[in-house]
């Protein structure tokens, strides 16, 4: 999937898709030397936006890690990040539940700890068909500019299912609040 | 990978067809016995021994020997075998020498701390290893059970045991619970022993002494000499037979001198192979009649926990088939847990989480749909080319009508879940327990008094106004981590319909009445005591079921000495436990003392409370619950306000139920109001009488 690229969750035999995955990813800095404490540790965070009609309504990130209907649903903090090729944090959405005035869901992806993409190893983030495992997008965020955020995707209702728009709008900022202003433009 | 396993430990084992290596520095009898799901052993024709060196699915070698290699092929199996248990015995003489315990004849070790410590190791076929067991730590045992293979919903694992017993083999066959076990141990060693001459001179000998018991002899029975099996020429022993059908391979009617694989325990069998049993089994059990299943000194020791479940849950209940394009019907205890009050305690805590979420989703919804119009409605009003013709009133209803899509679109959700939840409900509540359950459940009929303290405890029910009919049990952990305080003032009413503070008070006793009765019930006999403490004595109706069944510990107490001196006891009980505990000496409380939990109810405070007991109430509060001290107040906020802000913390440090429906609750997950119902008997119904004479019963009994 390329940037701007909208896929429709429907699937191809008429069923729509039920629950996609947000899943963020990113290597541990180094331990640097004898005073591993003073690594300096990498913490990206993972958030959903959960709009009706361009206000957003509820947010889902570590602090608030399950929406308040309970349809999506984060996986945890991560504040270190990694070693491996999987996902560190992990945003899940079941989107037969969400309530039914929300139209939009915004992902985005925020370095908490202020590196930024440049500087962190193997970050990627994607989105997952959670009902099969296949993986929709994929971005990879190392090297991609010095930017602290990202804007990674939207899906929105379109008829009786939902479609997803690859964003990958690049924006600055420590968490999800930062990023409002230039999330807005993109619904 | 190898699994280098210490005494207790398990592993799960890929492969049935497997090699037991033994390896002792001196030769050591091995045998195995093939134990039911209780690790009994049924019958001597179940233990795979020197003598009898081939069972189906398991060989053993013939001698003793210093090295031994068993061959187990678990597919091979009987069902009705869940445990195979691979012991080692030291050949220590004849066989009056196992009974008595009794020194070698020929000198050997008789104690497993004097030999070289033994080594087991599983291994596949091709001799990988696949779990190894080195049995340290064995002193003044003849024989032990070094490892065992069981079966653990349908697959085989693999548990070092290292159980050892001083009085040897017999000790260890009375253990599981064999009939004949002096009589088979016996024989086994005395084959051994005999045996000895005609054995061919098999692994390397060590030494003269050791070497005369290096042998193998039958011990199917006690009056069968014991020929040799190997190149005797005696009458060959009878092949040892399953009785349940598996025959072991052989020659049918010939010798069987050589060992035989249990791998081949496919081939048909032999059906006159069982003609020997009979006879046996009925001399046998003649000749041991008392060593039936008692355990000995020597008996195995229980590792597990006594209130940890090691053995894997029962899978949950099934779900019947669903109806093509509905969801699957509701199941009751559909949920994560080790037993079935768990499942249920998650089901009811998942059905409550799931009531408030998807009511969550309906109010949100509908609080944007209102907003919106609103925000619609105002532009169009704002709006000058409203004025003009019908435009506005298009508008208007325009709004209107996207804002009762959307809501029926919410409501139309929140049905689908609220059905959905309903049916849950209807066949979880008639599921529960007693401790889970409604008074007027049937359950609380068949009323026995526990033998342990459920997980929870229902207090009463929540429901949402979105959902009034649909009630979700509110079921709180025990032991209570936090008092409880009955609301008898005025503001526990939703609808000011209890205007009369003296009904409301007596039914906030009886609320509390019946807390406290589902409190004993549910606590095994002896480990929960009620105290009353009732100054006035107006409570006294209320607590009448509690006096006449005599299940308090005492009567009521009243006036301010009787509060003084309940309040002492018990404060002096928790100062005692916690020093006991801050001080690392539980086992130093005063013999005698009561180690049930402990609840006091204390109705119409603050009447007849002085300032010191206030204190000792709100330690109570506080301290309590830590050390099995609960309270359970009955009281009206209002009538404290004398004591100012100093019982503020009192009243937080309680969970506030009310005796008649309120909505004060808030859940943890969205924060919606609750209204909480309290559990009451249902008018009219003597549940609750049979319920404490059951009780009281069980505590006369116990003391």
């Amino acid at each position: 999937m390329t940037k701007g690229q909208a896929i429709s969750l429907q699937k191809s035999d008429g069923g729509s898709l039920t629950a996609v995955r947000m899943g963020l990813g990113w290597q541990a800095a180094p331990r640097r030397g004898l005073f591993g404490s003073r690594t300096r540790e990498v913490d990206l965070d993972a958030s959903a936006v959960l709009f009706a009609d361009k206000q957003p309504v509820d947010v889902v990130f570590f602090r608030h890690l399950v929406s308040d209907d309970g349809s999506v649903r984060h996986t945890g903090d991560n504040l270190v990040g990694g070693v491996g090729q999987g996902d560190d944090e992990a945003i899940l959405v079941d989107l037969a539940r969400v309530p039914v005035h929300i139209d939009q869901i915004v992902f985005t992806v925020n370095s908490f700890t202020g590196q930024t993409f440049q500087e962190v190893q193997n970050a990627f983030c994607r989105l997952v068909d959670e009902t099969n495992g296949q993986e929709l997008a994929r971005y990879t965020l190392a090297g991609g500019g010095a930017y602290t955020a990202q804007i990674m995707a939207k899906v929105h209702r379109s008829g009786p299912g939902w479609t997803m728009t690859a964003l990958g709008t690049q924006a600055n900022g420590r968490t999800f609040q930062d990023l409002m202003p230039s999330i807005l433009p993109v619904l | 990978m190898t699994a280098e396993l210490v005494r207790g430990q398990n592993h799960p084992l890929s492969q049935t067809r497997l090699e037991i290596r033994i390896s002792a520095g001196t030769p050591i009898v091995a045998g195995a016995t093939l134990g039911d799901e209780q690790g009994r052993i049924h019958g001597v024709e179940r233990v795979a021994h020197p003598g009898a060196p081939t069972l189906p699915g398991l060989e053993v070698s013939r001698q003793a020997a210093a090295d031994h290699r068993l061959a187990v092929d678990l597919d091979a199996m009987p069902e009705s075998v869940h445990r195979v248990s691979v012991l080692l015995a030291l050949p220590v003489g004849d066989g009056g020498a196992a009974r008595s315990n009794g020194a070698g004849s020929g000198g050997g070790p008789t104690r497993f701390g004097a030999v070289a410590v033994p080594f087991v190791a599983v291994t596949g076929l091709d001799g990988t290893e696949i779990a190894t067991y080195t049995l340290t730590g064995l002193e003044a045992e003849s024989a032990v059970i070094a490892l065992e293979l069981y079966r653990r919903q349908g697959a085989w694992k693999v548990r070092a045991i290292g159980q050892g017993y001083a009085d040897g083999l017999a000790d260890l066959f009375t253990d599981q619970g064999l009939p004949q076990a002096h009589q088979l141990a016996g024989d086994i060693l005395e084959a051994v022993a005999q045996g000895m001459a005609r054995s061919v001179p098999a692994p390397p000998p060590r030494t003269d002494g050791d070497r005369s018991r290096q042998t193998a002899a039958p011990a199917l029975g006690p009056d069968q000499g014991g020929p040799a099996p190997q190149g005797a020429s005696g009458p060959v022993p009878p092949q040892p037979t399953s009785p349940y059908g598996t025959q072991t391979p052989g020659i049918p009617g010939g010798p069987s001198p050589e060992p035989t694989s249990p791998y081949g325990t496919q081939t048909p069998g032999v059906p006159d192979r069982t003609a020997p049993q009979p006879s046996y089994q009925g001399g046998a059990d003649t000749t041991d009649p008392h060593h039936t299943s008692a355990p000995t000194s020597g008996g195995s020791i229980n590792y597990s926990h006594p209130r940890r479940q090691n053995a894997a849950p029962p899978p949950p209940p099934a779900a019947p088939p669903a109806q093509p394009g509905q969801p699957a019907p509701p199941v009751a205890g559909d949920a994560t847990g080790w037993s079935m009050d768990e499942r249920l305690y998650n089901q009811v805590w998942g059905m409550f989480e799931d009531l408030a979420r998807t009511t969550a989703a309906y109010r949100s919804a509908v609080d944007f749909a209102d907003s919106r119009m609103e925000k619609e409605l105002d532009q169009v009003l704002s709006d000058p080319r409203s004025r003009i013709g019908g435009q506005g009133d298009a508008a208007r209803e325009a709004a209107q009508a996207k804002h009762a899509q959307l809501v029926n679109q919410a409501s139309a959700t929140l049905d689908r879940d609220i059905a959905q939840l309903t049916a849950e409900s209807e066949v979880v509540e008639p599921a529960l327990p007693p401790a889970y359950a409604r008074w007027d459940n049937p359950v609380w009929h068949g009323y026995r008094v526990p033998m342990e303290m459920p997980m929870a405890l229902r207090l009463g029910d929540l429901h949402l106004p979105e959902s009034a009919q649909l009630r979700i049990p509110m079921l709180v952990r025990l032991p209570l981590e936090r008092g409880l305080w009955i609301d008898s003032g005025r503001g526990g009413s939703l609808d000011g319909s209890f205007t009369d503070s003296h009904d409301l008070r007596r039914l906030a006793m009886e609320t509390a009445v019946a807390h406290a009765a589902r409190l004993l019930a549910v606590h095994p006999a002896g480990e929960f005591t009620v105290h009353v403490i009732d100054p006035a004595g107006s409570g006294a109706q209320a607590l009448a079921p509690l006096v006449q069944t005599g299940v308090l510990a005492a009567p009521p107490a009243v006036g301010a000495a009787g509060v003084a001196e309940v309040l002492a006891r018990l404060t002096q009980r928790v100062d005692l436990v916690q020093m006991a505990v801050r001080g690392g000496a539980p086992d130093s409380l005063p013999p005698g003392f009561d180690t049930s939990e402990q609840l006091l109810i204390v109705n119409d405070f603050p009447h007849g409370f002085d300032d010191r007991a206030v204190n000792q109430l709100r330690y109570l509060a506080d301290e309590g619950p830590a050390v099995g001290v609960h309270l359970m107040m009955v009281a009206d906020r209002e009538e404290a306000v004398g004591y100012g802000p100093l019982l503020d913390p009192l009243w937080r440090s309680l969970l506030r139920l009310t005796p008649v429906p309120d909505d004060h609750l808030a859940d943890p997950w969205v924060g919606h109001a609750w209204t909480y119902e309290p559990s009451l008997v249902p008018p009219g119904s003597q549940v609750l009488q049979q319920v404490l004479t059951e009780v009281a019963a069980a505590r006369a009994k116990y003391r």
